[in-house]
């Protein structure tokens, strides 16, 4: 249905025209929730909705004083550093071993790969609430509750699913010849590894990367139970916020996460291309 | 293979370089490759395993577990082996013995007061019992035990109290399951069912289900035009459609939550906008949060792209000739639609269907957040559970009932899409 044929009835010129608006009424409500928050954290007003003074654009409505609060404010601070620390860790601890299960996993000798696979998966698909349940009961019993190390833990078994996936996924098309090649040229299995397989795998271990970080970055329910104060991020803080005084300052935050993701999926976006530029080249 | 130089031997079968026949030469490789292979997967398969598998299997044995009756009271639960507790009549003297001298040293560890909130679970009363008589069992020295602990609290007279204890004496106990469908055993053994308006976790688990099936079928009311919209125009046109798709995608799970707020709340946007156009009244504002309908139409927000991409991907390897053939051949749009294209679609409707499903039912935030007491998930009972009441058993074995759950629908969506083909963005 790339364009209407001239020969199309009126009913179905009605029905072209009648699915457009459909579909622009579901994007409409996919984005308006995402863009609707931008002007609304620029209110000078403690209020969840637009005043009177912005809607006549008057500058007298508008402030930045919620951005003021979110950068002075040493609750929101101490949140922002955490976010960072514990999600950096917890992807670089399941990317490295992410990424080396799924070199393993995609080897053809491997062993038991569906049962293995489907053990490795499991934390993306079982309830975070039952993950955060069980490892709040266990990480307790070891004494790693309420500790950074025990939400890194944490989240970094939250994150290796998206790891192995995007690296197995890379790796569909490999061609082992590839390595046979490198071989008998006379390169020495290391230096077949950061010479042919590290060049190849890096799109998939860089978006396995993103999609960890952003899931330890956007994760609330395991840090909820596995955390304590002291582990505090900007999820957690905004979810308390939202629970117990809600303040514009919630939506200067949102403001700037929607611009992080949207750099996030900018990436992401030119790794794709990238890759199906790298695959092009090898199919011809 | 690291053994290419492949010469005859003098036996004349297959030999390689060194002297070994080729097969033993091969299966050893192939078994060092097997093992190389494994060893890659080994530290990610321990860490899992430690992290996450454990916990979930220590979640598990915590929903039958029981040791604490028989831990805080040992000489009671042996002294009752030998009563028999249909026999309608109080145990002896040498069971009351035991459990003053049990009380005292709970009392002296202040584990009094724990084993009374776990059998109060089972009846209520037993933990007031407990707290009070383990300050009035250190003032008993002497015998008889029996008529001095029934002084000190008639509960102690009451067969049912030991009787109740006596049930839940083992190890092991049925009881957390059976409180999470809202039974319980009663003393003589048989199981009984709360009355229905008093069966809460029942309610909260259909409850969990109706909803996770609306949001489900809203996301695929909404999804299915998007997804034919996105898979049927020019790659151009397409790939910015995708972005949009991706982009809530891609934004934090409490942004999005943050902003349903803004806008359905009593004073939000939506409702100040219908005030303002003159559609409803400034006392007629809707309520469209804090409850069921607010976490509906967050939720159906939050999951929409997950119906959108199976669905794509899937529309996407329909050929476009299919159509123009059945309408060349005479078929209306229509019947060429629904005939032709949508049975394509169905592994892409089943595909997004379940993962909606999945991803709905163990929801946490968005119904903590918006959804007030009448969109509350099985989840939030849960976190409750382990957060406020501290019934940890009860938590788990809610945990293990919702994971069961999960578990079909996951083994459902294996059958149907494969784990293999899982795509990601």
């Amino acid at each position: 249905m790339a364009a209407i044929p001239p020969y199309a009835s009126m009913p179905e010129r009605i029905w072209y025209y009648a699915f457009r608006v459909i579909c622009a009424a579901v994007f409409f409500f996919l984005i308006f929730p995402l863009m609707v928050i931008v002007p609304l954290s620029f209110n000078a007003e403690p209020f969840f909705t637009f005043t009177p003074e912005m809607l006549a654009f008057d500058p007298a409505g508008y402030s930045l004083k919620w951005y003021d609060d979110f950068f002075g404010n040493p609750n929101w601070q101490g949140a922002v550093s955490n976010s960072f620390v514990i999600a950096i860790f917890s992807t670089i601890l399941s990317t490295t071993i992410g990424t080396l299960a799924a070199l393993g996993l995609s080897r053809p000798s491997m062993p038991y790969r569906t049962l293995i696979m489907s053990i490795l998966i499991s934390p993306m698909i079982v309830p975070l609430i039952i993950s955060a349940a069980g490892m709040y009961f266990f990480y307790s019993r070891i004494g790693i509750q309420g500790t950074h190390l025990g939400v890194i833990l944490a989240h970094a078994a939250l994150g290796t699913p998206f790891v192995v996936i995007t690296v197995t996924a890379t790796l569909v098309g490999f061609d082992n010849n590839l390595i046979r090649a490198a071989n008998s040229l006379g390169a020495a299995p290391v230096r077949t590894f950061f010479k042919v397989i590290v060049p190849l795998i890096t799109p998939g271990v860089i978006s396995g990367a993103l999609f960890a970080f952003i899931t330890s970055f956007d994760e609330v329910v395991v840090v909820l139970f596995v955390g304590s104060v002291d582990q505090r991020t900007i999820p957690w803080q905004m979810f308390s916020g939202i629970r117990e005084n809600i303040s514009p300052t919630i939506l200067a935050v949102a403001t700037l996460l929607t611009l992080v993701s949207m750099l996030l999926l900018f990436s992401l976006e030119l790794l794709r291309r990238r890759t199906e530029r790298l695959r092009g080249i090898k199919n011809t | 293979m690291t053994a290419t130089d492949i010469q005859n031997g003098p036996t004349g079968a297959i030999v390689t370089a060194d002297g070994q026949p080729l097969k033993v030469s091969l299966a050893r490789a192939l078994r060092r490759q097997r093992l190389f292979a494994l060893a890659l997967v080994a530290p990610l398969f321990i860490f899992v395993t430690i992290s996450f598998i454990i916990p979930i299997a220590d979640m598990l044995f915590r929903s039958v577990e029981n040791s604490i009756v028989e831990e805080i009271l040992p000489e009671t639960v042996k002294a009752l082996e030998s009563w028999d507790e249909n026999s309608g009549e109080l145990p002896d003297e040498a069971v009351f013995a035991a459990m003053v001298a049990d009380l005292k040293v709970a009392k002296a560890n202040r584990t009094n007061s724990k084993v009374g909130q776990r059998l109060n679970y089972e009846r209520s009363g037993m933990s007031s019992l407990f707290r009070g008589s383990g300050r009035k069992a250190v003032r008993i020295k002497e015998g008889p035990y029996k008529e001095k602990l029934i002084k000190a609290d008639k509960d102690w007279g009451k067969v049912v109290t030991w009787q109740v204890i006596k049930q839940f004496s083992p190890n092991l106990t049925p009881g957390y399951y059976l409180a999470s469908v809202d039974a319980m055993q009663t003393p003589d053994g048989s199981i009984q069912f709360e009355d229905s308006e008093k069966a809460i976790h029942t309610k909260l688990f259909v409850r969990t289900m109706i909803m996770s099936v609306a949001i489900t079928i809203t996301t695929l009311l909404l999804g299915f035009p998007i997804a034919y919209l996105i898979a049927t125009q020019p790659a151009k046109i397409s790939n910015l459609l995708i972005i949009l798709v991706l982009l809530p995608f891609w934004t934090s799970l409490l942004v999005r939550t943050t902003s349903w707020i803004a806008l359905l709340q009593q004073k939000g946007v939506i409702n100040d906008f219908l005030v303002l156009v003159g559609l409803i009244s400034e006392d007629g504002r809707l309520a469209m949060i804090h409850n069921a309908t607010g976490a509906v139409i967050a939720m159906t927000h939050i999951l929409l792209p997950f119906m959108v991409l199976p669905l794509y991907s899937v529309m996407k390897t329909i050929p476009p000739t299919y159509m123009r053939a059945a309408t060349s051949l005479g078929a209306h749009p229509w019947p060429a639609f629904w005939k032709v294209y949508f049975p394509n679609t169905v592994p892409g409707i089943g595909a997004g269907a379940i993962l909606v499903f999945i991803l709905a039912i163990g929801y946490y935030i968005t119904p903590e957040l918006v959804g007030g007491t009448s969109g509350t998930f099985i989840s939030n009972r849960i976190a409750f559970h382990i957060l406020n009441s501290l019934n940890w058993g009860l938590a788990a074995a809610l945990g293990a009932v919702l994971l069961a759950i999960v578990m079909v629908f996951y083994l459902l969506y294996d059958r149907i899409v494969g784990i293999d083909n899982m795509k990601l963005g």
